[in-house]
């Protein structure tokens, strides 16, 4: 938690410094109030003005009831003032930690997302600042002002007599106790009852999306069952958490009836044995002392409240900082400029391995790809045709071995020199929410309608296009929804062909198409990006038999590699693929 | 424990109609009946009980200032013990019945907190498919946390709340009076004088509150989608501009944030300003009044509490009330989703289909999603027993409509499909779902272990038949290294991938053994060379059943005995792949452009 705050400004710790300013003047007020309480008392007692040793007179009793509206008044405005600022460090401080956390993230290679997945990175760049900022904004007034209250009031009191101090002392050691022992019976309980939400909804999503299993198997029983067992302890421990925490409440009332009665109880003794003399003095200073015991409980108790929700804070500070202490593995390049080649790929005994993994994903892959070949990677699930592409984009950096893109090692790039020569396209479709136009001129992507509108063609997309409303303007959902699966993988090609890269990388991209459009979209591509190298990472043999290369994977290294003629010859792992697809007499006469 | 997230001001969201949706809260609080009533009862004594005391307080001052007297102190320290036994059996009894209040309603909102749940989770497998065409899993996954949660936590505390607060404002009011009519006037007008304040000021800020909501909406709406989509930011040098509209997010929120904020910590300030300015206007009229000599200052210090008690259940009342309003809007979600149409209740079919041949007849049917909108127009097609069905089309051609009326999981509008000549109308749903054995597309795992995953639902399965199965479908090696075998427990911390879970879904229909098969992309997500090895084990699997097979791939369907071309939803052509051919229509064009190379 304490890490985060270097994320404050200075004028920041400004505002904190006039906060606690605006704290103290506070309580200074507040703890006024009982002062002019104790005159007023004295007043009413007939009791001696000290200062003119005269007997109080009515207006007296105007006068300083007048000075403690002004003090109540006067707090009021002070504590809105300190939640001006305080609120106001809030929302710059959760803002600027929100903005730290997204760049930091943006930076993040594949390494580092799958480190957290996605989804964890979502909720600590949301909901973890979220409970930060909530600390901040209620926490940090309290944390301030309660000790500051508890301390000034006690040193009001100290002087008087003993007998009530002990009272107070004893009324704040039997609230505190009394939380502990709460807590300490609930704490582990409430983790649990975390434990158990996340069970109950985890069993209900697996029932929803699992709805026609489950209904063909006749298993909606099994399912019930296994969410009453859950149902039946997350019950039981909630009543159970229940019933504890149900002693707060007249634990609370306990010490604050409790307190009252012991003042009175107490001061009657007292003002029995005092003298004569000293007796109005005694009888003010023990209404005040309810006053001021009163105070310092509460404050005492805002404090064990802190402690009950601050940890949630400082673990979502945690989370935060888990992320924002990443160091990202891929380091930026010095810079290549503009290079002799041009849209040529070489892999030189590549091999990778995930963090923390202990085995290589790929190893001893060499090939070269030309300017306008066309490469294609092909082999079992899980063979790492997917990753070679990815070392090429540098998602990943290799861990043995050279990868060069136009003739220099994809580590002397900078990130977005690289970039600029790849058009990319992911297995799964990725839309963002916007228009057509702006997805298809993504980033540094900086087509005029014209081009736009040549890419929609190009990749298919002309017929769905042209009927939403508004053409290449029309309104793209988040994540795409609005379009089907197919719609949604054509127009994340259209966006790699307007980028007029150099090379074009079709991470399994293809196999979310029927075979005509596969088929059409391919023969379009090929037709107006000639000079455009391609790295295609395949399932279908259709999709690959002309390629200029093909290189068969299997465990991590290539197992054949040559044009569909050479390998259906030579490479026994390729004629298993192509024979499992096609007969041998289709082969033959493709 | 006051929730720090239910913070005064927070939007209440209400419900649309708030008799209806109490009253479907209130039939499940039926059964508890008596005891909440016993509970509010406690409630109610309880406050008073606590209302009572600062007048015996007033009497210990009493006591001790008529013990001081200008010959000397001598106070009745009897009688102050006495008073003070009273107290502390009042106040005693008092927090007592608090507990027991908060006892029992706590019992009742777990346990109907528990009843909602295990309706919802029941009602989940009750309600028809079409249901959830229209409804996303978010929704009704609400309902079973959130929803059900906030219903309880608002049983458990906005209700008690309520009436002890109403019982200590009441009797406060009451007692004030009784004590001191002029100050009960004071303490009263100076209250309603700051709480009127805190209503207009309250007033205006509700639309702060929603302004925050959404632009907090639209941070998240942001950060997850270009998390998501990373991969595509980076490689689009996107960083700069998905930052800039980050930022702009960003700032609306934190401007929007400081001003909800503001007005939200406003009212801490403004509730301690009311019972200071009580305080104050009590202490001044009091003082006032007892140095005319008209009260004693006991009365002074009693007033000095009731200001307290008399504030507090004014903001307490708010608060349950901003409770029950949003716990009534969530039992009107939760009784929504329970009152859906559920499936037809089938216990009066008798007729029980068995050992089924696997004739098959679709007889006119028509069919749609929509009613209004008929996507199949009156097909009609016969399969013999043992054949195998091919179902083919582009995507999004409505292949598995045909699944989702073989298995009676959608009804049709027109027609009639029948098994072995029985329409499958009439027989129950449970029976249809028994003849069919059904892999699907997606592949879906529940957390449990291996054996559960497989025998689902099913007992009487010997651990050598499963690992023969296993084997069968190429599981056996996957399944030995694991580390609890068959008992391994198969969730996040296991890894599986799209094959193997493929795999463990046809060893499932394997494990099922039914008379007929449905297939729907069933190997879409393994590569071709695993796909083999399934072909083999589904060769196996399909042989002398009846067989419907949805397939990307058109070399696993052509030696069907019936293909099925569908495209927009409708059957466009049907018969065998060479009559198919022959007719040169759709399918052969499909079937040609696998040929033809980019």
């Amino acid at each position: 938690m304490f890490r985060l705050l270097k994320y404050l400004r200075k004028r920041e710790w400004l505002f904190a410094v006039f906060a606690v300013v605006f704290i103290v003047a506070q309580v200074w007020l507040d703890l006024k109030m009982p002062d002019y309480m104790n005159i007023i008392t004295q007043v009413s007692q007939g009791g001696i003005d000290p200062d003119t040793g005269e007997a109080y007179v009515m207006s007296d009793i105007w006068l300083n009831g007048g000075f403690m509206l002004l003090c109540a008044l006067g707090s009021m405005a002070c504590s809105i003032v300190t939640s001006f600022f305080v609120v106001r460090i809030a929302a710059d401080f959760s803002a600027r930690l929100r903005e730290a956390l997204y760049t930091k993230v943006q930076r993040f290679s594949m390494s580092e997302i799958n480190k957290f997945s996605t989804a964890s990175l979502i909720t600590r760049s949301t909901n973890d600042v979220q409970q930060v900022q909530m600390f901040i904004a209620m926490g940090l007034q309290m944390i301030i002002k309660s000790p500051i209250t508890a301390v000034w009031a006690i040193t009001k009191i100290a002087g008087k007599q003993w007998q009530w101090s002990v009272a107070v002392a004893a009324a704040v050691s039997v609230m505190i106790i009394g939380i502990s022992i709460i807590m300490l019976l609930v704490t582990k309980k409430f983790k649990k009852l975390q434990r158990l939400t996340d069970d109950l909804n985890q069993t209900t999503r697996e029932n929803l999306s699992g709805l026609r299993v489950i209904r063909a198997y006749n298993a909606e029983k099994f399912q019930e069952d296994k969410f009453e067992e859950i149902n039946e302890e997350f019950t039981s421990t909630n009543l159970f958490t229940g019933r504890v925490m149900a002693f707060m409440h007249p634990l609370m009332s306990m010490v604050m009836n409790g307190i009252s009665l012991a003042i009175y109880w107490i001061g009657a003794y007292v003002i029995n044995d005092a003298d004569l003399m000293s007796v109005p003095g005694l009888f003010a200073d023990m209404v005040v002392f309810m006053s001021y015991g009163m105070q310092i409980i509460a404050s005492f108790m805002m404090l064990a409240m802190m402690f009950m929700i601050a940890p949630r804070a400082f673990v979502s500070a945690n989370r935060i900082n888990e992320v924002l202490d990443i160091h990202e593995l891929i380091k930026e390049g010095g810079g290549v400029g503009d290079t002799a080649e041009k849209g040529t790929v070489e892999f030189r005994n590549v091999s990778f391995r995930y963090p923390d993994a202990g085995e290589d994903v790929l190893s001893g892959i060499s090939f070269t790809a030309h300017k306008g070949d066309t490469v294609a990677f092909i082999g079992s699930t899980g063979c790492g045709k997917s990753t070679v592409v990815n070392l090429v984009s540098r998602f990943y950096d290799v861990t043995g071995g050279e990868v060069f893109v136009d003739g220099h090692n994809v580590r002397e790039y900078r990130k977005n020199e690289l970039a600029k020569k790849i058009g990319y396209v992911s297995q799964k479709a990725v839309l963002f929410s916007g228009d057509i136009r702006s997805n298809i001129n993504f980033g540094d992507n900086n087509a005029d309608d014209a081009a736009v509108e040549k890419a929609v063609d190009i990749a298919r997309c002309s017929e769905f296009v042209s009927n939403e409303k508004g053409g290449i303007d029309g309104r793209v959902a988040q994540n795409g929804s609005n379009f089907s699966g197919g719609q949604k993988q054509r127009l994340s090609i259209a966006r790699a062909v307007a980028r007029d890269a150099e090379i074009y990388i079709f991470d399994d991209t293809f196999s979310a198409l029927d075979y005509k459009t596969d088929r059409e979209l391919r023969a379009e591509l090929k037709r107006e990006m000639k000079d455009a190298t391609c790295l295609i990472v395949a399932q279908r043999i259709g999709t690959i038999i002309d390629a200029d290369l093909i290189l068969v994977l299997e465990n991590g290294q290539i197992v054949g590699k040559g044009t569909h003629k050479e390998l259906l010859e030579s490479c026994p792992a390729y004629q298993e693929i192509a024979y499992s697809q096609l007969s041998e007499e289709e082969l033959k006469n493709a | 424990m006051p929730n720090p997230r239910m913070r005064g001001a927070m939007p209440a969201v209400g419900a649309k109609n708030m008799k209806k949706a109490l009253g479907s809260l209130i039939g499940y609080c039926k059964k508890y009946i008596g005891i909440v009533i016993a509970a509010l009862i406690c409630a109610a004594v309880s406050a008073v009980l606590a209302v009572t005391g600062p007048d015996y307080i007033s009497q210990l001052t009493d006591i001790i200032t008529d013990g001081i007297s200008f010959s000397g102190v001598n106070i009745d320290l009897d009688a102050v013990k006495h008073v003070a036994f009273i107290l502390i059996a009042i106040y005693a009894s008092s927090m007592a019945l608090s507990y027991i209040q908060s006892f029992i309603m706590n019992y009742v909102a777990c346990n109907v907190g528990r009843k909602m749940r295990t309706d919802i989770s029941q009602k989940i497998n009750r309600i028809p498919l079409k249901y959830f065409d229209s409804h996303n899993y978010g929704d009704t996954l609400s309902r079973v946390t959130n929803d059900v949660d906030s219903i309880a936590q608002s049983l458990n505390m906005s209700v008690g709340m309520l009436v002890t607060a109403a019982a200590t404002l009441i009797s406060c009011v009451i007692m004030m009076f009784v004590t001191e009519w002029r100050m009960a006037l004071t303490a009263i007008g100076a209250s309603a004088v700051g709480f009127i304040l805190m209503g207009v000021i309250m007033g205006r800020s509700q639309r702060y509150f929603n302004a925050r909501q959404i632009s907090l909406a639209k941070v998240n709406g942001h950060v997850e989608e270009y998390y998501a989509g990373q991969n595509i930011v980076r490689a689009y040098n996107s960083e700069a501009d998905s930052l800039k509209a980050f930022q702009a997010a960003n700032e609306e929120l934190r401007k929007n944030t400081f001003k909800a904020e503001i007005f939200s910590s406003m009212m801490m300030p403004l509730m301690s300003f009311i019972g200071n300015f009580g305080y104050v206007a009590v202490c001044i009229v009091g003082a006032a009044l007892a140095f005319n000599g008209s009260i004693n200052f006991s009365v002074v210090v009693a007033f000095m509490i009731y200001i307290r008690l008399f504030t507090s259940p004014l903001g307490q009342i708010g608060q349950g009330f901003s409770g029950l309003q949003s716990a009534a809007a969530a039992s009107e979600r939760v009784a929504e989703f329970l009152a859906e149409d559920e499936l037809s209740d089938e216990s009066a079919k008798t007729k029980v289909l068995k050992d089924v041949k696997g004739d098959v007849e679709f007889n006119h049917i028509s069919f749609g999603y929509d009613p209004d909108k008929t996507i199949i127009h009156d097909f009609s097609a016969k399969i013999k027993a043992g054949q195998k069905t091919a179902i083919v089309g582009p995507t999004g051609a409505g292949k598995t409509t045909i699944v989702n009326l073989l298995m009676r999981f959608y009804e049709l509008n027109k027609g009639s499909i029948s098994i072995d000549g029985t329409p499958i109308s009439d027989i129950t749903r449970e029976n249809v779902h028994d003849i069919f054995g059904m892999v699907l597309q997606d592949t879906w795992l529940f957390e449990g272990t291996v054996r559960d995953n497989l025998t689902y639902g099913k007992s009487g399965i010997s651990d050598e038949k499963l690992m023969d199965i296993c084997a069968q479908c190429g599981l056996k090696h996957f399944i030995m290294t694991l580390p609890q075998g068959l008992d391994t427990v198969l969730n996040d911390n296991v890894t599986i991938s799209a094959g193997q879970k493929q795999l463990l879904t046809i060893a499932r229909a394997m494990v099922e053994d039914a008379p007929m098969l449905i297939l729907d992309e069933a190997t879409s997500s393994v590569d071709t060379r695993t796909e083999i090895k399934i072909q083999k084990a589904m060769d196996a699997l399909t042989k002398g059943r009846t067989s419907f097979v949805i397939a990307h791939r058109l070399s696993t369907i052509k030696n069907a005995d019936m293909i099925l071309y569908m495209r927009d939803g409708d059957i466009k052509e049907s018969g065998s792949h060479d009559e198919l051919i022959a007719k040169n229509g759709y399918y052969a064009e499909l079937y040609n452009s696998q040929f033809v190379g980019a």
